[in-house]
């Protein structure tokens, strides 16, 4: 059966369009999947040319990603007891010995509690601060909404320097905290219009009820604006993490050491021991992953259009 | 429930003076109904009672204590609003349950659960009870939506349109639902419609607002029978009332520059001969549509008449309304 319909596509537009799709999502993929398999080869075969689409699976990378390692001279390395533990072994493969813990834990941690930490900041203030626009006369609320957008309009790092000296006047160089509001200065903007644009698609007669019903403002807030504003918080906090995570012109400028992200300690690998490029990759492929569950887990908010239908137009 | 007072109550909106200098008392266990056209400052009225707008001069006074200075929360009230809007993160418990979980009240879960049963059975949705509120009818909504007023005991409820947006037969049954409720709770009711058959049926006051004024306050029968102006006798009745020149049939009497009559003070047996224009048979009642001098008349035949358009019938007044020039009713001690 077939015939000409308003909303189901034909059989050749579907061929197209799936054809279309397919071809995307091959070339947005290729590099994703070069670096995961990059970070499960060896050293060798990470640089071979041809380079090996079927290699031995390796955890080479990964090993040398968490670890320090150094040369011994021929006797000593002989004179070795046996390796005691798999990650032990892989190292001694390339004949070197394990010399400590390498600094990509802790730079991870850092990535995590910046990017989260001022992703939540972002999101918490840019939602108040929304509420208030979408709600109240405020005066010049054109002119401020227009300044805090303006934030946006150059480039982050052109203001670099002066931030550079404001910090480290202040002492917020090189720490978690001078981070967390950095992130926050520039994703608020963002934050405070994705979610004034939610909150007015939330009818004011929600709240009104609320009131009437014996809540205060922040109750109803809370208790009735909030559940139904979660689909653009989610939108908002994927946008800010992104952001967040993924800077690396201030990272490399403000931090070195106790507050150092990944993205700027991810390329220094590449000096240790010759150019590792299995542990980068390893580094690159681990770094994916928070960003990547995050949004997994909001995807089911992101897709749900929960205030439908709800109020008569 | 208690009595509320409204004194010169007063609020505009840039240059639109949407309620003006409103005085109105509604007592104590009265369904007081206020009539009007779109922006006559019906919902607006509400909306000052409720708390939601701050009037710019008067007083709002319920059981003689002035309660300009509460919060919505805090004057006890309960209302129902044109769009009905439930929760949409809710289902039809939780919307019900919401105002008895307020901070306010903080009643005990098995009261809560009494309450919400009870309303449900009333309202006939206790099987959609666990539905989520957005996945139920228009008019299940509007249901739970009164629903959400009745479960509290406030001391006025206050209803806008609340059956405006159903289909006849809910609005009808509904319509003595409510009224049964409002007898059976003694409640004080105060309810915004532009539908004369509520204004009638369950209205124990009518108020009628024209351009944020109260013009005319009184039982359904004294708006109906004895307006005080052509624009209240227009808010009432169906087919409308026919203003016409108070001249066309004589007998006015001093000062009269209109007849206000209503179907059934025009009497077919003898008098000027009018020409039918149409016949509208509507099943209950058959409309007559007639020219006399070239005014239109509408009024009520019976069911089954045999007349067609091109006929002539006699028509005179009896016992009609007089109002001078600018519409007053002139009293004709009838």
């Amino acid at each position: 059966m077939s015939g000409w319909s308003v909303t189901e596509p034909s059989a050749r537009s579907k061929w197209i369009a799936g054809t279309l799709v397919v071809i995307y999502t091959v070339i947005t993929l290729l590099p994703l999947v070069w670096i995961i398999s990059t970070s499960f080869k060896s050293g060798p075969d990470s640089i071979s040319y041809p380079p090996k689409v079927f290699f031995q699976p390796s955890l080479e990378g990964y090993v040398n990603l968490f670890t320090t390692r150094t040369r011994l001279g021929a006797e000593d390395f002989a004179a070795l007891p046996p390796p005691e533990t798999w990650y032990e072994r892989i190292v001694r493969q390339q004949g070197m010995v394990i010399a400590g813990p390498s600094r990509f834990g802790e730079r991870f941690m850092n990535s995590v509690i910046i990017g989260f930490g001022a992703t939540f900041l972002s999101v918490f203030l840019g939602t108040l601060a929304a509420y208030a626009f979408s709600r109240f006369r405020i005066p010049l609320k054109d002119d401020l909404l227009f300044f805090i957008l303006s934030t946006r309009m150059m480039p982050p790092i052109a203001v670099a320097i002066p931030i550079f000296l404001m910090y480290r006047t202040l002492g917020l160089s090189d720490t978690h905290l001078g981070m967390i509001l950095l992130y926050t200065a520039v994703n608020v903007s963002l934050a405070v219009w994705l979610m004034k644009s939610f909150i007015d698609g939330i009818p004011r007669e929600y709240e009104e009820a609320a009131l009437i019903d014996g809540y205060t403002r922040f109750q109803a807030f809370r208790k009735v604006v909030l559940p139904q504003a979660v689909t653009g918080i989610a939108a908002t906090a994927i946008f800010c993490l992104i952001f967040a995570w993924n800077e690396y012109a201030f990272a490399v400028l403000l931090t070195s050491g106790k507050a150092q992200t990944a993205p700027p300690f991810i390329p220094t690998i590449i000096g240790v021991g010759g150019q590792d490029w299995p542990a980068v990759a390893a580094g690159a492929t681990l770094f994916l992953l928070p960003v990547m569950v995050f949004t997994i887990l909001l995807r089911k908010h992101l897709l749900r259009g929960i205030t439908f239908g709800a109020v008569r137009k | 429930m208690a009595e509320v007072v409204l004194d010169g109550l007063g609020k505009s909106f840039g240059a639109t003076r949407a309620v003006d200098a409103v005085s109105l008392t509604i007592p104590d266990g009265a369904f007081v109904v206020l009539l009007g056209p779109t922006g006559a400052g019906k919902t607006t009225t509400l909306r000052l009672i409720a708390g939601l707008e701050r009037p710019d001069s008067g007083d709002i006074r319920i059981d003689g204590r002035s309660v300009l200075d509460d919060t919505p929360a805090g004057r006890d009230v309960a209302m129902v609003f044109q769009q009905y809007s439930l929760y949409p993160h809710l289902t039809v418990r939780e919307n019900l349950a919401f105002p008895l979980k307020s901070p306010l009240l903080r009643l005990p879960a098995d009261e809560i659960a009494r309450r919400v049963g009870r309303v449900a059975e009333v309202l006939r949705i206790s099987d959609k009870l666990d539905n989520k509120a957005t996945r139920l009818s228009g008019g299940e909504m509007q249901r739970v939506s009164i629903g959400r007023a009745l479960v509290r005991s406030p001391r006025i409820y206050l209803m806008d349109e609340p059956l405006s947006s159903l289909d006849a037969k809910l609005r009808a049954e509904l319509r003595i639902e409510l009224k049964r409720i409002q007898a059976d709770l003694g409640a004080t009711l105060l309810y915004v419609t532009h539908d004369q058959i509520e204004a009638m049926t369950m209205a124990t006051h009518v108020g009628v607002l024209d351009r944020g004024r109260l013009v005319q306050f009184g039982s359904p029968r004294e708006i109906y029978e004895t307006p005080v102006s052509t624009y209240v006798a227009t808010r009432l009745g169906q087919p409308r009332i026919n203003v016409l020149p108070a001249g066309l049939f004589g007998g006015a009497p001093p000062g009269a520059a209109q007849i206000g009559l209503r179907p059934e003070h025009i009497r077919h047996d003898h008098g000027r001969p009018a020409t039918v224009r149409r016949v509208e048979h509507l099943g209950d009642q058959t409309r007559l549509h007639l020219v006399l001098d070239g005014h239109e008349i509408v009024t009520l035949a019976d069911v089954h008449t045999t007349l067609a358009p091109g006929d002539s019938l006699p028509v005179r007044p009896d016992a009609p309304l007089w109002f001078d020039a600018e519409g007053r009713r002139i009293a004709t001690g009838v």
